[in-house]
C-alpha cells in the first residue's frame, strides 16, 4: 500500500545469503555416476552382459542371485540381469522423448496464451484445462485400445499428457516475469517485443521449465511401466521393467528376485530425475 | 549487584550469522541497559542488527541465527539460560511485541477477533464473553471505530494503520512491563505515522511501559525518545540520552544520520535555472478500469485527476504525496509507460500524447526513468556492460566496440570501476545497481530523467552518495530531473520546484522553499507537521542560537 | 453498498467457476468424441476384425443401427450428448449391456478401495508433516522429509507384490485373493495411499514451511504462543488452501493407483472392465471412462474451487478494493 520501503543493506546480494546450491560434491558424482551408467546400458548393453536377455537355458531356471547372475535367473532361465539391462531403453526411452515433446508443444502453446492475452489465451488455457482433466493412464489405455500395445503407443500417449502442465507453468512463469521491473526497462531502451521476448522473459522463465522436465520425466518412468506391468507394452519377451515385475508375480513366493530386482533399478532411476531436477530447481534461482 | 531500577540489561551480546553465510557477527558484543520508564530507540539501518537484537531479547531469532555468548537480564532473569516454556509464558504477559509490516504481521486467513482473543485464549479458559469484551475495549483504546464490526473482519479489510493498531492493541493487551516495538510506523504513510504514534505514546503513558522502539529514522527516534542508542554493523557506535545525542553527537555517522534527517541542509546554490517549460503537462486525467462490464469487480478508480504542471529545463522537479496519490502514475503516463485517458504531455512544445510505438520509442531517447527497486531493474541474467549497453543496441547505434567502450565511459561517469562491466547484477549492492540503472539511462544522452522513488530502497548513507552523482551528473550534462518521492525530506535537499498531490488531485505547486515555509493548503500543512523531526529542528535551534 | 458489491462478487465468483467446469466438460466430450471418429475405420468394424469374427455386411448394419453408428457424425454428437444428459452412456460393444449398467457392479468395491486410500494418505501426510514441523530431533526431521521423495519413486504395482508377498507368503495376515477381511482392504489401500501422499505431502511441507517464514508467525509467538500452538491453530490453516488443491488434482492419479492395485491384489473393481475394454478393443467402452473421469476431475476441482475462499477469505471478497475507512 505505502510506497516507503525499508532501506536495503548495501551489500551484495551473493554475499548476503549462502550459497543457494549445496553443490555436495559427493552427491553430484553419485547423480552423474547413475545417468552414466543408465546411458551406457542404453547404449552399449553388450559390454555389461554376455547373456541373451530373450532366451534361456531351462536348465538353469530360477537360480538364486550369485557371481554368475547377479540378479538371479527367471522362469525361463535367462539371466534377469541381462533383461533389466536390455529394457533400459524401453523403458527410459519412451519417457525421455516423449516428455521434452511434450514439453515444447506445451511452452509454445503457454507463451502464445501468456504472450497474446485476451481471447486466444482464453481459449488456449480452457484447451489445456480439458487436457488435464484426462489422465495420462486413461489416454494411453484408449490408445492402446485404438492402436495395439506397444512403447510407442505409451510414449505418444505420455507425450500428449505433459502438453497441459507445461502450458500452464510456461504461462504463469512468463506472466510473472514480465511483470519485473528488468522487463520494462528493457522496453524504455527501445527494443522490440521479439527481443524481450528472447532474452529478457525467457532466459529468466524458462529455469523453472527445465526442472519440471525432469520431474516429469521421472513420473512418465512410473507410468510406463506401470502400463508395462499390465502388459499394455510391447508383448513378451519384451524385457521391460514393469513386464519383468509382471513375470514375477507367479513366483513371489519362490524366487522373490524376479520382482525386487527390477523394482530396485527403477526405483533408483526415477530417484536420479526427481533429484536432478531439485538441483536444475536450485541452478535456476540462482 | 543488581539495581532494581533496571529492567532489561544486555552484556556482551555476540550473535553469529548462519553457518555458510560471510560477515562480521551480527550482534558484536552489545552492552547496554534499561531503566524502567525509560523509551529508549535503537536507531540503524537495515544490517545495523538493531532487529536482530530486538529479537534476540524476546527470543525469536530467526532459523540458524544463534546467541553465542552475552547476557540479557530481565529483572532477575537470564533470557539466554531459561528454559524454552518459561520464555513463552513470558513473551505477551512481560515482554510485549509490536512487529513491523502490518501488511505481514497479521495471519490473513483469521479474523481480526480471533488474533486479538489469542492474547486471552493462550493463556485463560476463558471462552466468549469476557474475552470478547476485553477485546472490544482494546480496540476503541487504540482508536478504531466500530469495533464490534472489525471483530469480525479479516485483515485484508482493514488499512494499514488499522492494522497497526490492531498490532498495537495485542502488543498493551497484558499489560507487560517491557514492550519492544519493532520499525512498527515504517511501512506506513506520514500522516498515518503521526496517528499511530499519537495512539502508542498515550498508551505507553497511561500504562507506564518501558519501551524498547527500533526504528531507522532518527528524526522519528527525537521526537518521542528519551534515550538514543545508535547502531552500525552490529556494534553501538554511540548511546545517550536525547538531549545529549541532539547536542552533543560524537560519531560521525551519527552526525551523517543526524544531518540528512535535518532537511533544512541545503547543497550550496546551483546556476540559476532557466525559465520556460521543457515538459508541459496538461490536464491528464488517469481512470482506471473504466469501462462498464458485467464481470466488474470493483468500481473505477481515479488515480489521476486533471493534473497540470510545467518543469524548468535543467532543473529538480519533485512529485510528493503519499501511497495512492497518483504521482507515480502520472510519471509513467509524461514518459508513455501509461496512456492517460484525457490530457496532454508536450516536450520542448511537441505533443507526446499517446504515441504510436515507433515515435515514442525515439521519445524513449530523450526521456528515461530509473525504477525503485534496484534489485528487479537488472536483468539477472545479463552482464552489467549489456545492461548499460541496451539502449544502444535496441536503437541499432555503433559497432559492438563502440558500444563497448561507450558502457566502460558511463560507468566511470557513474563512480563505478570498469571491471563491473563482466559481473553479473547479484554481485552487486543495491546503490551500485542503482548507479548501473542511471547509467543505462543515461546511455542515449537523454534530457529528462524521471527517477520514481529511485533512493527509496536505499539506506542512507547509500542515499546520500547517489545524490551527490545525481547532483553532479544534473551540472555536467544539464539534465531535468522529476523526481516522485513520498520522502519529504530528501525531496528538501533535492528538489527546485514542488508539486503535492493527494488522491490523484494536484494540491499545491511552487518552489520548494515556499512549499516548506509558507504552505497554503490544509493538505500540505497536515503532510508537512505530520514529519517527524520537530524536536530534532528545535535542539538544532537551541545549538546555533 | 459494500455488502451488495461483495454479494455480487460472489456471484460473479461462482458463475464464473460453473462456466468453466461446463466447458471443460463439453470440451472433454468433444475431444474425445472427434479422437475417435478420426481412427481410420468405424468403432464396430474393429471390434469384429480384432476378435477374429467375420465381416458379414448384414452383420455390420444391424449392430450399426443398434449401437447408433449408422448416423452421420454431427447427429451421433449431439444424440450421445443427450444421452449423456440424462445418464445413458451407451452400450459396451463385448457385452451388450449398458455400460452404466456393467459399471455400478463394480462401482462399490473400487469405491471403497478409494475411500480407504484417501483416509490413509490424509493420515499419512498428517502424521508426516506434524512430525516434521513438531519435533526438535534432528535426525528424525530430516529422515520424514525424505520420505515424499522416496515415496513418489516407489512404483504402486511394485510396494503392492512386494506387500503381498511379506503379508501373505511370510507373515500370513492375508490372503492371497479378496476375502473382505480388513487386512484385504486396508493393504491394497496402503499401497494406493503411499503414492498418493507423496506429492500432497511435499506441497504441504512446503506450505507449512512458508507459513512459519511469515511474519505473522514472530507475532503470534511473541503474544506468548507455542510453536505447536501455532502450527495447530495457524500454519495448517493457512496452508491447507494448497493442500485441497492438491487433492483435486490427484483424482486422474487415483484412478490409475486403483486399476493397478486392483490387479496386483487380485480385486473386482472399475478396474478389470477397463482393461477388458481394452483387450476387446471396445473403444466406445473407454471414451465413456474418459469422460467419467474427466467429469469426475471436474467435479472434484470445482467443489475445491468452491470451498478455497472459506479457507482464504481474500479470494473472493475484495483484494484490490480500497479499504473503507481510507487511509487513518
Amino acid at each position: 500500500m505505502s510506497t516507503s520501503t525499508r532501506p536495503y543493506a548495501d551489500i551484495p546480494a551473493a554475499r548476503q545469503q549462502p550459497h543457494l546450491v549445496t553443490l555436495n560434491a559427493v552427491g553430484n558424482a553419485g547423480l552423474a555416476a547413475v545417468f552414466l551408467l543408465l546411458a551406457l546400458w542404453i547404449a552399449i548393453p553388450s559390454v555389461f552382459t554376455s547373456y541373451d536377455p530373450l532366451s534361456g537355458i531351462s536348465a538353469e531356471k530360477l537360480l538364486a542371485p550369485s557371481l554368475s547372475h547377479p540378479f538371479g535367473t527367471d522362469y525361463l532361465g535367462r539371466d534377469l540381469f541381462a533383461r533389466v539391462v536390455y529394457g533400459t531403453p524401453l523403458t527410459l526411452l519412451a519417457a525421455c522423448v516423449a516428455v521434452p515433446i511434450g514439453m515444447v508443444f506445451g511452452s509454445v502453446l503457454g507463451l502464445l496464451a501468456a504472450g497474446l492475452g485476451g481471447v486466444t489465451e482464453t481459449i488456449i488455457m480452457r484447451f489445456v484445462d480439458i487436457l488435464l482433466a484426462i489422465p495420462g493412464f486413461l489416454l494411453a489405455l484408449s490408445l492402446v485400445a485404438a492402436f495395439g500395445p506397444s512403447v510407442v503407443t505409451l510414449g505418444v500417449a505420455i507425450g500428449i499428457s505433459t502438453i497441459a502442465p507445461f502450458a500452464r507453468l510456461t504461462r504463469s512463469e512468463v506472466l510473472r516475469v514480465s511483470q519485473l521491473d528488468f522487463v520494462e526497462a528493457a522496453y524504455l531502451s527501445g527494443h522490440g517485443r521479439l527481443h524481450i521476448l528472447f532474452h529478457e522473459i525467457l532466459p529468466n522463465a524458462l529455469g523453472p521449465v527445465l526442472a519440471m522436465i525432469a520431474i516429469e520425466v521421472s513420473q512418465a518412468i512410473l507410468i510406463v511401466s506401470a502400463l508395462a506391468f499390465l502388459g499394455y507394452g510391447n508383448p513378451p519377451p519384451s524385457p521391460e521393467w514393469g513386464m519383468l515385475i509382471a513375470e514375477g508375480r507367479k513366483y513371489l513366493a519362490t524366487a522373490w528376485w524376479i520382482t525386487t530386482f527390477p523394482g530396485l533399478v527403477l526405483i533408483v532411476a526415477v530417484l536420479a530425475f526427481a533429484a536432478l531436477s531439485k538441483k536444475l530447481q536450485a541452478f535456476g534461482r540462482l | 549487584m543488581t539495581d532494581p531500577d533496571i529492567i532489561l540489561d544486555i552484556q556482551n551480546l555476540l550473535v553469529a550469522r548462519p553457518a555458510g553465510a560471510a560477515g562480521p557477527p551480527i550482534l558484536d558484543h552489545v552492552n547496554f541497559a534499561l531503566r524502567r520508564g525509560d523509551f529508549l530507540a535503537i536507531v540503524g539501518e537495515s544490517g545495523s542488527g538493531k532487529t536482530t537484537l530486538a529479537h534476540a531479547i524476546i527470543g525469536l531469532l530467526a532459523e540458524g541465527v544463534t546467541v553465542k555468548s552475552g547476557q540479557i537480564r530481565f529483572g532477575y532473569t537470564d533470557l539466554l539460560t531459561v528454559p524454552d516454556h518459561r520464555l513463552t509464558r513470558i513473551r505477551g504477559a512481560e515482554i510485549g511485541f509490536v512487529p513491523q509490516d502490518p501488511a505481514t504481521s497479521l495471519n490473513p486467513v483469521k479474523t481480526i477477533g480471533a488474533q486479538l482473543s489469542e492474547v486471552f485464549r493462550l493463556r485463560a479458559r476463558s471462552w466468549g464473553g469476557t474475552n470478547k469484551a476485553r477485546c472490544i475495549a482494546l480496540l476503541e483504546q487504540v482508536g478504531i471505530d466500530q469495533p464490534e464490526r472489525r471483530l469480525k473482519q479479516y485483515p485484508h479489510q482493514l488499512s494499514g494503520g488499522q492494522k497497526q493498531r490492531v498490532l498495537i492493541a495485542i502488543g498493551f493487551a497484558l499489560n507487560p512491563r517491557l514492550l519492544i516495538a519493532d520499525e512498527p510506523t515504517s511501512a506506513l504513510d506520514v500522516t498515518v505515522q503521526k496517528q499511530v504514534m499519537t495512539v502508542f505514546d498515550r498508551l505507553v503513558a497511561e500504562h507506564g511501559t518501558t519501551v524498547v522502539f527500533v526504528t531507522h529514522n532518527i528524526a522519528l527516534a527525537a521526537d518521542h525518545a528519551s534515550r538514543i542508542l545508535v547502531m552500525r554493523g552490529g556494534k553501538i557506535v554511540e548511546g545517550n540520552d536525547l538531549a545529549g545525542i541532539l547536542a552533543r553527537p560524537v560519531d560521525p555517522y551519527t552526525r551523517l544520520l543526524l544531518e540528512s534527517a535535518r532537511s533544512d541542509s541545503r547543497p550550496t546554490p546551483r546556476r540559476a535555472v532557466s525559465d520556460g517549460a521543457i515538459i508541459e503537462v496538461e490536464s491528464l486525467v488517469k481512470v482506471f478500469d473504466a469501462k462498464a462490464r458485467l464481470t466488474r469487480s470493483h468500481p473505477p478508480l481515479t488515480a489521476v485527476d486533471h493534473v497540470s504542471f510545467a518543469v524548468r529545463p535543467g532543473s529538480t522537479f519533485g512529485i510528493v504525496g503519499e501511497s495512492g496519490s497518483g504521482k507515480s502514475t502520472t510519471a509513467r503516463m509524461i514518459i508513455g509507460l501509461e496512456s492517460p485517458t484525457a490530457g496532454h504531455v508536450r516536450f520542448n512544445g511537441q505533443d507526446i500524447t499517446r504515441l504510436p510505438r515507433a515515435e515514442q520509442r525515439a521519445v524513449w531517447r530523450d526521456i528515461q526513468l530509473v525504477h525503485q527497486n534496484p534489485y528487479a531493474s537488472l536483468n539477472p541474467r545479463a552482464k552489467i556492460g549489456e545492461i548499460i549497453a541496451s539502449p544502444l543496441r535496441a536503437h541499432g547505434i555503433g559497432s559492438a566496440v563502440f558500444r563497448a567502450e561507450r558502457a566502460a565511459s558511463l560507468l566511470e561517469q557513474v563512480g563505478l570501476p570498469r571491471s563491473l562491466l563482466a559481473r553479473r547484477p547479484r554481485e552487486l549492492s543495491g546503490g551500485q545497481r542503482q548507479r548501473v540503472a542511471i547509467a543505462r539511462a543515461l546511455a542515449l544522452n537523454a534530457k529528462i530523467i524521471i527517477l520514481d522513488e529511485a533512493l527509496s530502497a536505499l539506506d542512507v548513507v547509500t542515499q546520500a552518495q547517489v545524490l551527490d552523482l545525481l547532483r553532479a551528473l544534473q551540472e555536467e550534462l544539464g539534465l531535468t530531473y522529476i523526481f516522485i518521492s513520498h520522502d519529504l525530506t530528501v525531496v528538501k535537499q533535492f528538489a527546485d520546484d514542488i508539486a503535492v498531490m493527494h488522491r490523484g488531485r494536484l494540491v499545491e505547486i511552487g518552489p520548494v522553499a515556499e512549499i516548506f515555509e509558507r504552505p497554503a493548503t490544509p493538505y500540505t500543512r497536515s503532510l508537512l507537521g505530520a514529519l517527524p523531526g520537530q524536536r530534532l529542528a528545535e535542539a538544532v535551534f537551541a545549538i546555533t542560537a | 453498498m459494500k455488502a451488495a458489491h461483495q454479494g455480487r462478487r460472489a456471484i460473479v465468483y461462482l458463475g464464473r467457476e460453473l462456466a468453466q467446469a461446463a466447458s471443460v466438460l463439453l470440451g472433454a466430450y468433444t475431444v474425445s468424441f472427434v479422437a475417435i471418429h478420426l481412427l481410420p475405420s468405424d468403432p464396430i468394424t474393429n471390434f469384429l476384425v480384432d476378435n477374429g469374427m467375420a465381416l458379414d455386411p448384414d452383420t455390420i448394419a444391424k449392430m450399426k443401427l443398434y449401437y447408433g453408428f449408422d448416423r452421420s457424425a454431427y447427429e451421433q454428437f449431439f444424440t450421445q450428448l443427450w444421452g449423456i444428459v440424462h445418464g445413458n452412456l451407451g452400450y459396451a460393444l463385448s457385452t451388450g449391456r449398458p455400460v452404466l449398467q456393467d459399471l455400478s457392479d463394480v462401482l462399490p468395491s473400487t469405491l471403497r478401495l478409494a475411500g480407504a486410500s484417501l483416509v490413509l494418505t490424509l493420515l499419512l501426510t498428517f502424521s508426516i508433516v506434524t512430525t516434521a514441523s513438531l519435533t526438535n530431533i534432528k535426525w528424525l526431521n530430516r529422515t520424514v522429509y525424505a520420505l515424499p521423495p522416496l515415496f513418489s519413486a516407489i512404483p504402486t504395482f511394485w510396494l503392492g507384490m512386494v506387500l503381498l508377498q511379506v503379508l501373505s507368503f511370510r507373515w500370513r495376515v492375508l490372503s492371497l485373493f479378496p476375502d473382505g477381511s480388513w487386512m484385504s482392504l486396508l493393504a491394497p489401500a496402503f499401497v494406493l495411499s503411499v503414492h498418493l501422499s507423496a506429492p500432497l505431502s511435499q506441497v504441504m511441507l512446503k506450505s507449512v514451511d512458508a507459513a512459519w517464514q511469515q511474519p505473522f508467525v514472530n507475532a503470534i509467538r511473541a503474544k506468548g504462543a507455542s510453536r505447536s500452538w501455532v502450527y495447530f491453530r495457524h500454519s495448517l490453516k493457512y496452508a491447507a488452501g494448497n493442500g485441497i488443491t492438491v487433492l483435486g488434482l490427484l483424482v486422474g492419479g487415483l484412478l490409475a493407483g486403483a486399476v493397478v492395485t486392483e490387479t496386483v491384489f487380485s480385486r473386482l473393481g472399475v478396474g478389470r472392465i477397463l482393461q477388458d475394454a481394452v483387450a476387446n478393443q471396445d473403444i466406445a467402452l473407454v471414451q465413456a471412462f474418459v469422460l467419467i473421469i474427466a467429469a469426475l476431475y471436474v467435479v472434484v476441482n470445482f467443489a475445491v474451487d468452491l470451498l478455497y475462499p472459506l479457507l482464504d477469505p481474500r479470494i473472493v471478497m475484495d483484494r484490490d478494493q480500497p479499504t473503507e475507512a481510507g487511509m487513518i
